[in-house]
């Protein structure tokens, strides 16, 4: 475990092989997203060959509505995560984003214009979450607690502001689902990503060269560098094989761009893992952990917020279900999956992402196989189970090798 | 060594509730000496470097830092006078790296975007000044890292920021007999460099292995300070165990050994 006495000087210090390095990630518990990426990559090579119908555009098309919501309300659960608490109340909270979407473009009632009300729906979920961040942050309520009773609260919400069914005809607030990009502007959409990730990895790259450091694993950098711009280009070539690349899609990959520069190279980010990591010692290092606490609750709500508006979008309505079903626990379920830490300070954006997708594609394989919605939730827990146990071990094992 | 104090403490006061933590207690330590605090358990020695550090306001009493009188309200405003504190748990986070640890908020920021080349650069060349040779890279999860190589970045991370005093709350209590070597060496060097540094253990041995002088507490008062080349262990044990308090309220205080 210590280190070999004759350990060279700071400068020269060579770049461990990688293998030695994936291995120091492991033992200390710090497996990362890479399971889970396996784990999606064998369901869709299994659907793929077992379920008709499965490994089509269309198919591909919805299996991107199923996740998008989710996925949202999951960027924000992976940062609520990252320091160590849970938001319950994500869910219904999405649900008040739809119902305020929906009362303020009633053409009979508000008729406010279509961006109006988005932008106030999400004033509004962010306002929730900066109150439930407050009472936990401020007065030390368990966050378990405060955003159990927003679970009911938002609830009550919303059955009691809701007529029923709103149907949503404005057309600025459907198009945040179901706007269509052409073909062109897919590619054009699909060429910015991959050259913004392209350039950005390699800038960095370069900037730590020219102060001296190296660069760590040129492989594995190499690889991200041809592989994420091919997996963009491909969606983007199966989208337009159907309708097109959905503006929902494109929201999905700019709010992970966004929030992982948020969570990575901001020193809010840094101190969101600090907080996690070791509360205490962040606040002896001056952060005020009270502040980090709110802003992240705030950011969990504008996240359900903006996650609500592309589910009330996509069914171009807002009923009693709004919130409702296996929303929650699948927005957390897929922070979790995907790797971050229930118990702080591990995690990454990325993870809500993959874990979502793995969960919608399980579901939607398994519908189409005509399992019943019974089985896939049987299914889906287990994975959960699996996904939570391989957690805790590894925390254990990250505990042990500490000393 | 300079003859003036660069930080004084007199007439301190804290209690917590119906407990009185520390009473009318002294303490001063110069730039470029070990200053050593001892005393049993429940002394007050963590007390008082909680109240030099801001973390719990003092009750009573005044700081005087290099001449001037200063109050300290909270961590942010030690560190701006250059007082730095590695606690007995060090008060690392596991999750994170060496790096990110050793600028734990105070990161390099331009618009709150993180400058880590930097960073990285500054941690590199703090390491090698204080000669911690056994990190193997600066990019590993501190929870990957030994007793003494935590308590090295701790150190570390005290003296990066152009600091004048350190305080070392127990460094050697959780290590092995090589590692307590190699951190009363980098205590001793740290010295050497000039700052001042107050050392809190209980372990004589330690004390004697570095300090220059020797500030015994009991019970929330002072019992006296003693020059280490004069002194015995046995005395400073006695002073430990049995110690009369120098000075009672109210009362001008006596010195008992000026050193």
């Amino acid at each position: 475990m210590t280190a070999a006495a004759s350990a060279p000087e700071a400068e020269t210090v060579p770049l461990e092989p990688l293998q030695k390095r994936i291995w120091d990630n492991v033992r200390t518990g710090n497996l990362g997203s890479g399971p889970v990426i396996a784990a999606l990559g064998f369901v869709v090579l299994a659907f793929s060959l077992w379920a008709p119908n499965f490994f089509t555009p269309v198919n591909f098309s919805n299996l991107i509505g199923q996740t998008v919501g989710t996925c949202m309300l999951a960027y924000g659960v992976v940062f609520v995560l990252l320091i160590g608490e849970i938001d319950l109340s994500i869910a219904f909270v999405s649900g008040i984003a739809g119902v305020v979407v929906a009362r303020l473009q009633l053409p009979t009632g508000a008729h406010f214009p279509g961006w109006a009300c988005i932008v106030l729906a999400l004033v509004a979920t962010t306002l929730i979450g900066v109150f439930q961040g407050s009472v936990v942050a401020k007065i030390g309520v368990p966050s378990f607690v405060v955003t159990l009773a927003g679970f009911l609260i938002w609830q009550g919400v919303i059955l009691q502001e809701l007529p029923g069914v709103i149907v949503i005809q404005d057309n600025t607030i459907n198009d945040v689902y179901g706007y269509y990009f052409s073909d062109l502007g897919g590619w054009i959409i699909g060429g910015i990503v991959s050259a913004a990730y392209v350039l950005g990895t390699l800038g960095s790259a370069v900037s730590g060269r020219l102060h001296g450091i190296a660069i760590r694993d040129p492989i594995v950098m190499a690889f991200k560098v041809v592989i994420i711009p091919a997996i963009v280009l491909v969606t983007v070539w199966i989208c337009n094989k159907s309708q097109g690349v959905p503006f929902a899609l494109l929201l999905l990959v700019a709010m992970l761009l966004l929030l992982t520069f948020l969570a990575k190279r901001t020193t809010f980010g840094r101190h969101v893992y600090a907080v996690g990591g070791n509360a205490e010692a962040a606040r002896r290092a001056g952060i005020n952990v009270a502040r980090i606490r709110i802003l992240v609750f705030m950011i969990s709500g504008f996240m359900s917020g903006l996650g609500g508006i592309v589910l009330a979008a996509r069914l171009n309505s807002v009923d009693l279900n709004a919130g409702g079903g296996t929303l929650l626990i699948d927005a957390i379920s897929a922070a979790v999956i995907g790797g971050t830490s229930l118990f702080g300070g591990r995690g990454e954006v990325r993870n809500a992402l993959i874990g979502s997708a793995l969960i919608a594609t399980i579901a939607n394989g398994m519908n189409i196989k005509g399992y019943s919605t019974g089985t896939i939730y049987i299914v889906t827990g287990a994975i959960l189970l699996l996904a939570v146990t391989f957690d805790t071990v590894a925390r254990r094992i990250q505990v042990r090798s500490g000393r | 060594m300079t003859d003036t104090p660069l930080l004084e403490l007199r007439g301190v006061f804290k209690s917590f509730g119906s407990v009185q933590a520390l009473s009318d207690v002294d303490f001063d330590v110069r730039s470029g000496e070990v200053m050593a605090l001892v005393g049993d358990n429940g002394a007050g020695k963590s007390t008082l470097i909680k109240c030099i550090a801001g973390i719990h306001p003092m009750d009573e009493g005044e700081i005087v830092f290099e001449g001037r009188r200063v109050t300290i309200n909270g961590p942010k405003d030690a560190a701006k006078l250059g007082i730095e504190v590695v606690y007995q748990d060090l008060a690392l986070c596991d999750n994170l790296d060496v790096v990110q640890n050793m600028y734990l908020g105070r990161e390099a920021n331009r618009f709150e975007v993180l400058q880590e080349p930097p960073m990285e650069a500054k941690t590199r060349e703090t390491l090698a000044a204080l000669r911690v040779t056994t990190i193997k890279s600066i990019r590993q999860p501190v929870a990957t890292l030994s007793g003494g190589q935590r308590q090295s970045v701790a150190v570390a991370r005290a003296v990066m920021w152009n600091s004048k005093l350190v305080i070392l709350d127990e460094p050697t209590a959780a290590l092995g007999v090589a590692q307590t070597e190699q951190v009363l060496a980098l205590v001793n060097r740290l010295a050497e460099q000039g700052l001042a540094v107050v050392l809190i253990s209980h372990n004589l041995h330690d004390v004697f292995e570095t300090a220059s002088r020797i500030t015994v507490l009991r019970l929330g008062r002072n019992v006296g300070v003693y020059d280490r080349k004069a002194t015995s262990q046995q005395q400073i044990v006695e002073a430990i165990t049995a110690g009369q308090p120098t000075k009672v309220s109210g009362i001008p205080s006596t010195q008992v050994a000026p050193a």
